[in-house]
């Protein structure tokens, strides 16, 4: 029993780490309509830019502080995540208005590739740590009450911590704020929103933003699990199943869906895994996506689709 | 002035049906067929063979494949690379588990294995749509991979779990040299071409581009989106699976599961968008396009470099290759995003009133 449920939690937490990448998929698809793939060379970029910015800050400044160097380069490369998302308005999106959703993808597979090239050639392409004081050694809790204790794992602890003050924020931002009240008319509508006066080009440009800020959050999680390389680009691959199964469009289907999703790859890595073989976790959560889809072609909490001739 | 149909009467419907209705026309593509048959093998160095020629015909094969799904029948597949893995290990069981079996015959058994689970991973397609389904066929490239890395039956047991093949031999013609492999695939691929061609004008092939206008329309009109769609599915992967038999064997020889990873699906997508969706022509410029930049890159950039007097470095090379490859990409996107195939006719149309236009 006590092993399950710390499975369950292990689900649950890795589930959240899921759910803060698919959130920026589902914010940028949700306000222009692009389905962003460069998400993940986003992360990349972003953990990259803080794991150098915090071992460059001390050395450029003299400052000793930990604390404050994270700071400095958590600023750092916030701003630079503004300025990537200026630029992929300006340069790129501005220029595609209109077109189908295919095209758009491969735009944004394009801005993976110049983000990826342009990361490594800025930062270097090794394998660096991003360290902000993330506890590392796992805990017991509930001793008493079931036997034999559950083992937590305190980083993904305070990463799913974390990520829900994170979307708790994002929450705030869309319903309490008038950016964000604009920010949610284009996304129902463009065309009507652009009617009553609400800047498209601007709010794309801040939708980005809050995508790159996500992604910087999401990149430091995973760049202080994993270390920053290459790989963590993958990372959007595997939350693609998270944002269809919770519904494109959705930012609380990015969350439940993460957590399905994170659960059932556990589940099925430690109780299928043993029958067929391991390494299952990167298909199941695709075909686990799948199965709901053949019910729910929306996803768990997108627009139904409604067709019109 | 010479590229003018003037004074061409077609006097027959099946004139006014043909694939080239120009005479110019006839005669270009019969001029580049023979001289891809007689001159190139006569003119070209075997390192073009390797590096560009063969792949080339491989991938605008597979680039054939992913057009009629994508371009004709408008169900976006990011699970390309996955058909052609199932066409190359199909390929590869059925050649070395029945004795004497036709080098060609396993090929196309391999696309027939790729057609059928191609029709199995389509059946998603039924119920989602566009990006979801984009998505959901990415569950068949994650399930391949695992089950050809996973799965010691399908390599044969090999305990490197890379798997090879030699000796290749259709009837008494040995395919050794890489004339030999170049002139295999180009063969392959004029006929599959002409296939394809012939398919997209035929009743199955404006099922599709019904179904893809508009999926709803085209049922109310009596078209079946079961059949339509799955019959899509089933060819686009039969033409992937046989361009990846001929990868992996001919290409390649000696093969594992991450030659078919995502990023080979993404490259077919790359060369359809790129080249023209819904154009058989357009197929042809993509894979053209996609296979020469990197090398072409490759080439020139250390040339530049060293023109200004700036030595890049092998790592720099790299990085420099991916943005100017991202940014090309997304130029084209934004410039033409119909792609090279509606350059090429919007050229042809300048052409036919040149030097005189209105």
């Amino acid at each position: 029993m006590g092993f399950f449920i710390e499975t369950l939690i292990g689900g649950l937490m890795a589930g959240m780490l899921y759910s803060l990448v698919a959130l920026g998929f589902v914010l940028i698809f949700k306000a222009s309509g692009v389905f962003n793939f460069a998400q993940g060379a986003m992360v990349l970029f972003a953990a990259l830019a803080m794991a150098r910015f915090s071992a460059w800050v001390p050395e450029w400044l003299g400052v000793d502080s930990r604390l404050l160097a994270n700071g400095i380069a958590f600023v750092l490369s916030g701003a630079l995540m503004f300025a990537v998302a200026w630029l992929i308005e300006r340069l790129v999106l501005r220029h595609l208005v209109n077109q189908d959703g295919a095209t758009l993808l491969m735009a944004t597979l394009g801005i993976a590739y110049v983000l990826e090239g342009v990361g490594s050639s800025i930062f270097g392409s090794d394998i660096y740590k991003i360290d902000v004081g993330m506890p590392k050694e796992p805990v017991m809790i509930l001793e008493e009450s079931i036997e034999g204790g559950l083992l937590i794992n305190r980083e993904d602890f305070v990463a799913a911590l974390i990520a829900a003050l994170l979307v708790s924020l994002l929450w705030l931002f869309f319903q309490k704020t008038a950016t964000g009240r604009a920010l949610r008319a284009v996304a129902d509508d463009h065309q009507a929103a652009q009617s009553i006066g609400i800047p498209l080009n601007r709010i794309w440009v801040i939708v980005w933003c809050v995508a790159g800020l996500v992604a910087l959050v999401a990149g430091i999680i995973w760049g202080s699990k994993l270390g920053v390389q290459f790989s963590l680009a993958t990372v959007a691959l595997r939350a693609l199943p998270v944002v269809i199964l919770g519904g494109l469009t959705s930012i609380p289907g990015a969350i439940i869906g993460g957590l399905i999703i994170g659960v059932g790859e556990k589940l099925s890595e430690v109780y299928l895994g043993p029958f067929i073989g391991g390494g299952i976790e990167i298909w199941f959560a695709y075909q686990l996506a799948l199965v709901f889809l053949l019910f729910r072609p929306q996803g768990l909490f997108g627009e139904k689709i409604i067709d019109r001739v | 002035m010479l590229y003018r149909e003037n004074g061409q009467f077609k006097t027959s419907y099946a004139a006014d049906q043909q694939i080239f209705a120009i005479a110019q026309d006839r005669w270009a593509i019969l001029a580049i067929i023979v001289f891809a048959l007689v001159g190139v093998p006569l003119l070209v160095d075997e390192y073009l063979f390797r590096a560009i020629l063969i792949p080339f015909l491989i991938l605008s094969l597979a680039a054939l494949g992913v057009n009629i799904l994508v371009g004709y029948c408008g169900q976006i597949t990011l699970g390309a690379g996955a058909f052609m893995a199932v066409g190359a290990y199909a390929a590869y069981n059925f050649h070395i588990r029945i004795d004497g079996l036709p080098l060609l015959v396993s090929f196309l058994l391999g696309g027939c294995t790729a057609a059928a689970v191609g029709i199995v991973f389509g059946i998603p397609s039924l119920r989602v749509r566009g990006l979801y389904l984009a998505v959901a066929t990415l569950a068949a490239q994650f399930f391949t991979d695992w089950v050809f890395l996973r799965v010691p039956w399908f390599t044969n047991n090999a305990s490197s779990g890379s798997v090879s093949v030699a000796n290749l031999q259709i009837l008494s013609w040995r395919i050794e040299t890489p004339v030999d492999k170049y002139l295999l695939c180009l063969t392959i691929l004029v006929v599959f071409a002409l296939l394809a061609k012939n398919m997209t004008r035929c009743a199955i092939g404006r099922q599709w581009m019904a179904i893809r206008d508009m999926d709803v329309a085209a049922e109310v009109i009596g078209i079946r989106p079961l059949f339509a769609k799955l019959s899509a599915f089933a060819v686009s992967s039969f033409f992937v699976g046989t361009a990846g038999a001929l990868w992996g064997f001919v290409h390649l020889a000696s093969w594992e599961p991450a030659a078919f990873s995502v990023d080979r699906s993404f490259q077919l997508l790359f060369m359809v968008i790129i080249g023209g969706l819904g154009s058989i022509m357009g197929s042809f410029f993509g894979a053209a396009f996609i296979v020469i930049l990197p090398i072409a890159l490759n080439q020139f950039l250390p040339a530049i470099g060293s023109v200004f007097g700036v030595s890049i470095s092998t790592a720099g090379v790299s990085h420099a290759e991916l943005i100017i490859f991202g940014a090309l990409i997304i130029f084209f996107l934004i410039k033409e995003p119909h792609g090279i195939a509606r350059m090429w006719s919007t050229g042809k149309e300048k052409l036919r009133l040149w030097p005189f236009p209105h």
